[in-house]
């Protein structure tokens, strides 16, 4: 039996669900439960990252620093993590979030950008801080390129990286054989992260951890961008039911998550977190999960359609963080409608 | 007319390529050395066919030539490291500096920011510093809005293609996003500048795409979108790839809780107007491809610098 780590992702991920307006005691109740449950790692950062509050992405409702002290305040036993996206957040927004008391980063770069992250992985390092790697929009990039950048991570000093499948657009053989790449070229830890748009979400990961992953991401009710994360309480009951066949042991309770899911984050929710048509589209077209509700807000204001935004976006090649396209693309494509004189 | 000025570039890698083919077209200046550090690199074998001096002794070689004495303006596009060790050689020697580098030893340059208030005139200032691509791209925006409203904050996206994101640039990112940030505030006039930067490695390469978002105070639209209109045409002046990519479009906030706008870095929380600015820099294609327009945006922005500084050294001073 080999140990998974679980990483919760719900006070994170979770953030562009709710517009980046999660309460201060929202993040604690949750991060209480999390705890109680006995997850190993537990993620509080703007949802695109240290730094990530701004007009492109949304203001959070508060300051980063008061949400990593009040969830570390709670904490006895799962670790305090963070994500630093190289671009947005700096080495100055990760010693802060050292001070305030986190010790795990997860440093994101899209998956053919890995030497942008070298600068945060050293410093991370150099804090003693758990360092990982974090390779974004995986489905867009060859297994033998993702494992090139992958190398690069492990060598700057990540104690694991990530294939990530940040549009939810992988299916299992695509999951399958980006992580079986990782484990056979690395030394360090491999882990798997992806959102639920193709409905896939549970079983990508439980083919992850299949495959050799040795921490896997997932969030309470799946509340995270798009349709979501991998269900953290539905994750651990199939783990469990699987456990003999996986060779896997975790230290986490299923009632308690249960009830966190039920009884804390559903009721959270302001846009349902679920498959809907427009969720659906990301993973379709390959598109960066936190575009959804700015592209939802940009074809009201423009009067277009959300789905041809993404299909649009997912066209042109856009990577995370290009939020800013999505009014470029809904001022084309309403500007296309009036020329064309046919109303949508 | 008078006669052109002479100049010399510091480094033949990309950026003194690409600036020594476009100094070629210059009425103004005329470049009369180039010194690298590669022998066998491109960049000084090109410069040696046009006739320029070439050294690959770097700054020393330069000095040792003949010719130094005659040269008033230098480009320095080597590293901020390089140009550190650079800088007081070059005032000791009397140059004028346009410095390429993220070192920034002298104050940040936007040429259309300082044309009709210039530092050029000012025989203090020696040397000056180019800020960033996406400054170069951004801040002219920032700079415009700023003279015709309050800007309480200006962001900025840049997204360049990964083909033309070099190692220096890889290596250390944070500096392009603090440099950016704080030239939005001193030269774009903005209370609190971000900046964030994306790399997109599409095939085929993405064209260079900058967006300013604003928190202003609400003005007049039509002044906001013909100042816009205005700014995007000084600019394209020199940077002939520089256009908006869209109207400009605005729409009101309330409650925005805007970090470090507040006392000793605190969140403030704002009204106003969220303004969105979407430019395109596609290159001229001088050296370096079309698509590294924020490679080309410095240069051409350095080119239009050391004018301005050969024109305020003319008898009768600034053009």
């Amino acid at each position: 039996m080999r140990r998974l780590l679980l990483h919760d992702v719900t006070l994170r991920d979770g953030m562009h669900a709710l517009a980046h307006q999660i309460t201060l005691e929202q993040m604690v109740e949750v991060a209480r439960r999390i705890d109680a449950a006995g997850i190993d790692l537990i993620e509080v950062s703007h949802g695109d990252g240290l730094g990530g509050g701004s007009l492109n992405y949304g203001f959070a409702r508060h300051d980063e620093r008061e949400y990593l002290e009040a969830v570390a305040a709670v904490l006895t036993r799962t670790r305090l993590g963070v994500l630093l996206l190289p671009g947005i957040g700096t080495v100055d927004d990760l010693q802060m979030a050292y001070d305030a008391g986190a010790r795990n980063v997860r440093v994101a770069t899209h998956s053919t950008e890995a030497d942008i992250s070298r600068q945060h992985i050293e410093a991370a390092r150099g804090l003693g801080m758990d360092t990982v790697g974090f390779l974004m929009m995986a489905h867009l990039t060859p297994t033998a390129r993702l494992v090139q950048e992958a190398r690069k991570m492990q060598s700057y000093g990540a104690h694991c990286v990530y294939v990530v499948d940040s549009a939810g657009a992988m299916d299992m053989a695509d999951t399958r054989e980006r992580v079986t790449a990782l484990k056979d070229a690395l030394d360090c830890q491999v882990g798997f992260h992806n959102h639920d748009n193709l409905g896939l979400g549970v079983a990508n990961t439980l083919v992850a951890v299949e495959a050799g992953a040795d921490r896997v991401d997932a969030s309470l009710a799946g509340l995270g961008a798009g349709a979501g994360n991998c269900k953290l309480e539905v994750l651990v009951a199939a783990l469990d039911r699987g456990r003999e066949r996986l060779g896997v042991e975790i230290g986490a309770a299923l009632y308690p998550l249960i009830d966190a899911a039920d009884q804390v984050v559903r009721p959270m929710m302001q846009r349902p977190v679920q498959i809907d048509g427009r969720a659906l589209v990301l993973g379709w077209a390959g598109v960066y999960s936190s575009f959804l509700i700015h592209a939802e807000r940009a074809a009201e204001r423009f009067g277009v359609d959300a789905r041809d935004i993404l299909v649009e976006l997912g066209r042109r090649r856009m990577v995370g963080g290009q939020e800013d396209m999505i009014v470029d693309v809904a001022l084309e494509l309403a500007e296309r409608a009036r020329t064309a004189g046919s109303p949508r | 007319m008078s006669p052109r000025t002479p100049v010399a570039i510091l480094g033949s890698g990309h950026i003194g390529t690409d600036l020594a083919a476009k100094l070629a077209r210059s009425t103004t200046l005329e470049l009369r050395a180039m010194a690298g550090i590669d022998p066998e690199s491109p960049g000084l074998q090109r410069a040696a066919q046009a006739g320029v001096f070439t050294t690959a002794e770097g700054l020393a070689g330069l000095r040792a030539w003949a010719g130094w004495d005659a040269i008033a303006v230098v480009f320095d596009a080597t590293s901020a490291g390089a140009h550190l060790a650079h800088a007081p050689l070059l005032h000791a020697d009397g140059k004028r500096v346009v410095d390429l580098t993220p070192a920034a030893v002298g104050p940040f340059v936007v040429p259309v920011a300082h044309e009709t208030n210039s530092i050029f005139d000012n025989d203090q200032v020696t040397n000056i510093n180019m800020v960033t691509c996406g400054g170069q791209a951004t801040i002219p925006i920032v700079w415009a809005i700023s003279r015709l409203t309050n800007v309480y904050y200006a962001e900025i996206v840049a997204a360049i293609s990964s083909r033309s994101a070099g190692p220096g640039t890889r290596a250390n990112i944070d500096e392009f996003t603090r440099t950016t940030a704080h030239g939005l505030e001193v030269v774009g006039g903005a209370r609190r500048g971000k900046a964030i930067i994306v790399l997109n490695p599409a095939e085929p390469p993405i064209v260079m795409r900058d967006t300013v978002h604003l928190l202003v105070e609400p003005c007049d639209p039509a002044a906001l979108q013909d100042a816009v209109a205005a700014v995007v045409e000084r600019v394209g002046a020199y940077v002939p790839g520089y256009r908006l990519a869209a109207p400009v479009v605005h729409q009101p906030i309330h409650g925005a809780r805007v970090p470090g706008l507040g006392e000793g870095g605190a969140a403030e929380v704002v009204d106003g107007w969220h303004v969105t600015v979407l430019l395109e820099v596609e290159g001229a294609g001088d050296w370096l491809p079309k698509h590294a327009g924020n490679l080309d945006i410095m240069t051409a922005a350095a080119q239009r610098a050391g004018e301005l500084f050969a024109a305020a050294l003319q008898p009768g001073g600034a053009a």
